[in-house]
């Protein structure tokens, strides 16, 4: 009997990761980096919520190493006299935050419409695609800026930065998830004609335990891969909708709307407010990506290099 | 011969293969209409299996051997005709009514590397069906079960937390035997259930099958195209051709006195060792498409025989000897000039 560690050991996942140095490389960048969002209260020197700790005359301080620069402000302040090291950290606290929660929600949705539509397939498979298109033929951008644009309405200004998270999340969530259904779907059309599935409705299984114990298990390695690519489109798109102002507001600002905030003063001579935030944001997006390409290279046995 | 296990009654499956709406849009004449294009797999088989015995249906590929078995397993809902299940309509059955006859109905299948959840262990596939059909059941029970079913069937119950994968071929049909036996099933339907394995482990499963039988009384709905297999394990054996039966015999009268002149045409194209001159009788022309079936007799475009009465009228299932209970569907062999 092989114990879980042995198998985990042996696995030619783990096998290929050890020779892969750009799987490794984006791996601990990657770990880092959520590590570093998580445990952002415990490592950032300050609370940038804190506004009794925020002192105006120290705004738009340039980085320690320059020559304006202040000792206790790294990568400097941002405009409102922040530390950007600190609000940073806790940005990308945010934008991981909307981005898995995004993803959560559009696997959900995804997974399940995916299911139905590609088991039962013929009428009900055709409304679900069709309303699959729809959503597909709305851009995001464009989806939420009508959302957040008529939640600001209804909620009011101040009443929206409590609710920014979830429903940035929501909006997401929902424009995102045809990509699921069809990848799922897709799969499911080709488990479905299994014998395996006929032997399962031989012992007289009803649909859903078939689809969702017998079908689902076997069309997950597709889902994984496009998870890791879709939670780097959530980060994207929540840092584009910050960026135009429709996403997290200023005093509670992600990495998007860090970038977006330094960006009106990057004529001014501040660059840092939009530099270190936006390599932030493009490190995190690279490396999710490079491990998203080496996880669908691995699991896709037509590339088995043994 | 007693009340039949199943009795299969002028069976019809057809299947929809025109796609959506806009491709069964067709101008015909001046005409919109709409067109639907069927495939005629089984059309009008009626069969009779007697408890017990071994009944195999042997035919090429394509002929509806296993749209046959799937139907009368429930997989297809039949176009038209009745599967009945001693004496009871089956075919009508909603999910829920059908769960009794579940138990006593189960299907090995052609390809074990398909058969078999690569995703559940051997444990979880032998466990599922006893623990749906029997809620109350211990898991000390369960355990029994499956030790005493891997035992039968002859894979080592130590090996239960395997996966499909770590099996061979003949090793996975095994495990697809045991799926089948593990809630005490009293009729089987196998659809070519060694046709995938090498020579060598066929036999090995055939005597499985076998064997299995003679302990728990099954019966067997045997699909195959591989005659040898048949002759090993079979009692009675029905020949289909292009979705209809052709021939129904016993055994060994069918392999020393094949009617029906597909039927020995099919026997003459199996490979000898003995070194004597086969006489292999050469079939003129293709099998005709399914779509489009020809009138008459189905098989009338390719017979050596066939006349005038072949082409307009479909041949009925008739009686031909009284000592065998041999049924043939041949005008040839009913007016008695072949």
């Amino acid at each position: 009997m092989q114990t879980r560690r042995q198998k985990i050991k042996e696995s030619y996942l783990l096998y290929s990761f050890k020779r892969d140095k750009v799987a490794m490389v984006s791996f601990t960048i990657l770990a880092i980096l959520l590590l570093a969002a998580l445990f952002a209260p415990l490592l950032a020197p300050y609370n940038p919520y804190d506004t009794a700790s925020i002192d105006i005359m120290d705004s738009e301080i340039p980085p320690s190493w320059t020559e304006e620069g202040d000792s206790r402000f790294f990568l400097g302040t941002d405009i409102q006299g922040r530390d950007l090291v600190s609000t940073m950290l806790y940005g990308l606290r945010i934008s991981v935050m909307i981005g898995i929660g995004a993803v959560i929600l559009q696997a959900l949705i995804g997974i399940a419409v995916g299911l139905v539509s590609g088991y039962f397939g013929g009428r009900i498979d055709a409304v679900l695609m069709r309303i699959a298109d729809v959503q597909l033929s709305f851009s995001t951008l464009m989806v939420a800026i009508i959302v957040s644009a008529i939640v600001q309405i209804a909620f009011g200004v101040g009443r929206y930065e409590q609710l920014a998270v979830p429903i940035l999340i929501v909006i997401i969530g929902i424009a995102e998830w045809p990509q699921y259904a069809r990848t799922v779907r897709a799969s499911v059309l080709g488990e479905k004609n299994k014998e395996y599935v006929e032997a399962a409705r031989v012992i007289g299984l009803d649909s859903r335990r078939i689809m969702f114990s017998h079908i689902l298990p076997n069309t997950l390695s597709p889902v994984l891969v496009i998870s890791t690519v879709q939670v780097a489109n959530a980060v994207m798109s929540e840092a584009a909708l910050s960026f135009l102002g429709l996403g997290m507001p200023v005093t509670k600002p992600s990495i998007g709307s860090l970038i977006d905030a330094g960006f009106e003063y990057i004529f001014s001579g501040a660059w840092w407010i939009t530099f270190f935030p936006a390599v932030l944001l493009i490190v995190f997006i690279l490396v999710i990506n490079l491990l998203g390409d080496w996880l669908r290279d691995v699991l896709n046995p037509k590339l088995y290099k043994g | 011969m007693s009340t039949p296990i199943v009795k299969i009654e002028n069976l019809y499956k057809y299947f929809d293969i025109s796609g959506g709406f806009l491709e069964k849009l067709q101008i015909r004449s001046g005409k919109i209409s709409l067109h639907t294009t069927e495939v005629k797999a089984v059309n009008g088989v009626s069969l009779e299996v007697a408890s017990g015995e071994t009944l195999a249906v042997v035919g090429e590929s394509g002929c509806g051997k296993s749209t046959l078995a799937r139907t009368v397993m429930g997989l297809y809902p039949p176009t038209s005709g009745k599967v009945l299940y001693r004496g009871e309509r089956i075919d009508t059955l909603s999910a829920r009514q059908m769960l009794p006859y579940r138990q006593r109905m189960q299907m090995i299948f052609q390809d074990p590397y398909a058969s078999l959840n690569p995703r559940k262990s051997v444990r979880s596939t032998l466990e599922e069906p006893l623990r749906f059909h029997r809620k109350k059941i211990s898991s000390k029970e369960v355990d029994e079960r499956l030790a005493e079913v891997m035992e039968q069937v002859g894979v080592n119950p130590a090996w239960r937390d395997r996966f499909p994968h770590e099996f061979s071929g003949g090793q996975r049909q095994r495990i697809a035997i045991a799926r089948a036996l593990v809630i005490d099933p009293e009729f089987i339907v196998a659809d070519e259930p060694v046709s995938a394995l090498d020579v060598s482990i066929q036999a090995q499963i055939l005597n499985l099958m076998m064997d299995a039988q003679d302990e728990r009384g099954l019966t067997y709905l045997f699909i195959t195209h591989d005659l040898s297999v048949v002759r090993h394990v079979a009692s009675r054996v029905a020949v289909m051709y292009l979705g209809t039966l052709c021939e129904l015999s016993v055994t060994r009268e069918l392999y020393e006195t094949p009617r029906h002149p597909y039927t020995q045409a099919l026997l003459s194209a199996i490979p000898r060792v003995d070194g004597k001159k086969q006489n292999h009788i050469k079939l003129p022309g293709e099998i005709p498409t399914p779509i489009d079936l020809p009138s008459g007799c189905v098989f009338h475009g390719r017979c050596i025989h066939a006349d005038e009465r072949c082409k307009r009228e479909s041949p009925q299932l008739l009686k031909v000897s009284d000592s065998s209970g041999s049924l043939v569907a041949c005008h040839g062999v009913a007016e008695g000039r072949l």
